[in-house]
C-alpha cells in the first residue's frame, strides 16, 4: 500500500471484523519518509463501521490522484455490498451505488467478498475483486461497473471445486503488474491458477503442494492454498501457505519446494511479504486444522530473511504463556519500510515497526479480527 | 443391492482418520462384509462391527455429517449419489475429514 511522499506522516490501520470494520491512525508519527506513525504514541480507534457485519475485505486505492477506502460489508440478513468512502470514513456510498453480481445465467449468487484489490500504477482504473463463491470479478472505471471474470466464473474444474467451514473462496491474487499481464489467484478449496493472457484463460499450478484431506495426496487441483505472496522485485518467486504445507516457487507456481525448515507447524493461515525485502516473509503457524490455535499456546510470528531456508521465531512483546490465538489469512500485513501488523480472532491488534523483532499492543477486545491491511494515507 | 441385513460374500477396506481409530482398536483400516453394496449399507456394517464409529459420520437424521467426505475407490460419493453410491468387492472406502477454510 501507500508510502512514501504525499503521506500524511501517519500510518492507518484497516481492521475488518466479524462485527463490523475499525480503523486505527497513529498517533504522532516519526517523521518524514518513515512512510507513516508507527504507533509509538499510541493509536486511536474508530469504529464500528457497518456494526454487525462480516467484514472480511478493505483496501486503501491511492492511484490517480484518489485516497479512497473500500470495504466489504457482508450483512447476514441482507447479503453482501460493496462500499467506498472518500474522506477516510466520514461517509460511506450507499448500499446500492456499486453493485457486485453474478450473471443471471450463471447459476451462482454473490455471498462474500473476500479481498478487494486495486492494480498496479500501470493499470490505474482496474481493480480486482476475489470472492465467494470462488471467482474473480474486475472493474475497469475504478470501481464503477464490475463484470466476473469469465475464464474463472466459467472454468472446467469449477464442479470439482469444493468448500470447508469457510466457505469456496477466492481470497488471493497476485499479478505481475502489467496490463493484460500474468496473475496467480488461490482458491480454498481449488488450489493455485495462473493465467498468463490477462485471465481469458486459467490453468491449475499446484505442482508438489500436498492435499492431505483427500485420497490422493498430490492432485492437479483441489488443494487448500491458504495464501500465497510474492515481491514485485522477484515476481516468479511464489510463498504458500497450505492447508498442512509452506511452499516456494521460483516460476510462477509451476513447481512448487517444501520450505518448512525449523518451524513447529506447518499448518496456517496467515503470510506476509517483506515490503522491501524479497527474501524476507512472516507466517503465523497454528497447530493443526483440528487444533487452530498457536503452538505451545505462545503467540509466535515466523519471519525467514532467506526466502525460507530458515525461519526464527519473533516473540518480544508477544505473550508467551496461555496465548491460545489464531490469526487468519488476511490478518497479517506489512507497510513499508519496516511495519508489520496482524490481528487474532480474540480481537487483538500487535504493530511492529522493526522488521517484527519487538511487537506492541495496538488495542484489544474487538470482536475476531479477519482483515488487517496497512496504509499511509495520502494528504488531504 | 443388498440391505445390510443381507451381507454378500465381499469384501471392503475402510480406511478411518486418526481421530475415529479409538472406535476401531487403533486400527485405521478396517474390513467391512456385504459388498456389493450402498455407502450406507457399508457405514451399517461398519457401525455394527465398531460401536459409536457411524455416530460420528452421520448425523442422527442419517445425513452425512457437512464435515465429513467419503471416497470410494477414489471418488468423492458426493459426485456419486451420496450413501446410495454403489460399493463394489474389493472396493477401497476412505473417509477424511473435509477441509475447512477460515
Amino acid at each position: 500500500m501507500a508510502s512514501g511522499n504525499g503521506t500524511s506522516g501517519g500510518g492507518t490501520l484497516l481492521l475488518g471484523t466479524t462485527k463490523g470494520a475499525f480503523l486505527a491512525r497513529a498517533r504522532g508519527g516519526d517523521g518524514a519518509g518513515d512512510g507513516g506513525g508507527a504507533g509509538d504514541g499510541g493509536w486511536d480507534l474508530d469504529g464500528p463501521h457497518f456494526p454487525g457485519e462480516e467484514v472480511y475485505a478493505m483496501a486503501y486505492d491511492d492511484r490517480a490522484g484518489r485516497s479512497r477506502l473500500w470495504a466489504a460489508p457482508h450483512n447476514p440478513f441482507w447479503g453482501t455490498t460493496l462500499r467506498f468512502s472518500d474522506d477516510f470514513g466520514a461517509t460511506w456510498s450507499g448500499k446500492a451505488e456499486r453493485s457486485v453480481k453474478f450473471p443471471e445465467d450463471s447459476g451462482l449468487s454473490l455471498k462474500r467478498i473476500w479481498q478487494i484489490q486495486p492494480g498496479s500504477a500501470r493499470e490505474p482504473e482496474v481493480i480486482r475483486l476475489g470472492v465467494e463463491p470462488a471467482c474473480l470479478f474486475i472493474s475497469r472505471d475504478a470501481g464503477e461497473r464490475w463484470e466476473a471474470v469469465d475464464g474463472l466464473l466459467n472454468h472446467p474444474h469449477r464442479e470439482r471445486w469444493h468448500a470447508g467451514a469457510g466457505g469456496l473462496c477466492l481470497h488471493t491474487l497476485i499479478t505481475d503488474g502489467e496490463p493484460g499481464g500474468r496473475a496467480t489467484i488461490a482458491i480454498s478449496a481449488g488450489g493455485a491458477y495462473r493465467s498468463d493472457d490477462g485471465g481469458a484463460t486459467w490453468a491449475a499450478r499446484n505442482n508438489g503442494v500436498r492435499a492431505d484431506f483427500l485420497p490422493d495426496k498430490h492432485p492437479e487441483f483441489g488443494q487448500c492454498v491458504h495464501k500465497i505472496v510474492h515481491h514485485p522485485s522477484n515476481p516468479a518467486r511464489l510463498f504458500l501457505q497450505n492447508h498442512w504445507g509452506l511452499y516456494r516457487s521460483d516460476d510462477w507456481g509451476d513447481s512448487w519446494t517444501d520450505i518448512a525448515n525449523g518451524v513447529p507447524s506447518d499448518f496456517g493461515f496467515a503470510m506476509a511479504m517483506h515490503p522491501g525485502d524479497a527474501d524476507t516473509v512472516y507466517i503465523v503457524p497454528l497447530e493443526s486444522d483440528g487444533f487452530r490455535c498457536t503452538p505451545e499456546a505462545k503467540l509466535r510470528v515466523y519471519r525467514t530473511r532467506d526466502g525460507g531456508a530458515s525461519w526464527e521465531a519473533l516473540t518480544e512483546g508477544l505473550p508467551q504463556r496461555n496465548a491460545y490465538e489464531t490469526v487468519l489469512r488476511d490478518a497479517l500485513a506489512t507497510l513499508a519500510p519496516g511495519q508489520v501488523f496482524f490481528g487474532t480472532r480474540s480481537g487483538k491488534v500487535y504493530a511492529s515497526r522493526d522488521d517484527g523483532t519487538s511487537w506492541r499492543l495496538v488495542c484489544e477486545g474487538l470482536p475476531p479480527v479477519v482483515c488487517v491491511k496497512a496504509c499511509a494515507p495520502r494528504k488531504a | 443391492m443388498p440391505s445390510s441385513g443381507t451381507p454378500a460374500g465381499g469384501v471392503v477396506r475402510v480406511t478411518l482418520p486418526a481421530a475415529l481409530t479409538e472406535f476401531t482398536g487403533g486400527r485405521a483400516v478396517v474390513e467391512i462384509p456385504g459388498a456389493p453394496a450402498s455407502v450406507g449399507d457399508i457405514l451399517a456394517g461398519l457401525g455394527a462391527a465398531h460401536p459409536g464409529v457411524r455416530d460420528r459420520l452421520v448425523t442422527e437424521r442419517g445425513d452425512l455429517r457437512p464435515h465429513v467426505n467419503i471416497f470410494v475407490d477414489g471418488e468423492n460419493i458426493r459426485f456419486l449419489g451420496g450413501l446410495n453410491a454403489p460399493v463394489r468387492d474389493g472396493a477401497e472406502v476412505v473417509v477424511l475429514p473435509a477441509v475447512s477454510g477460515g
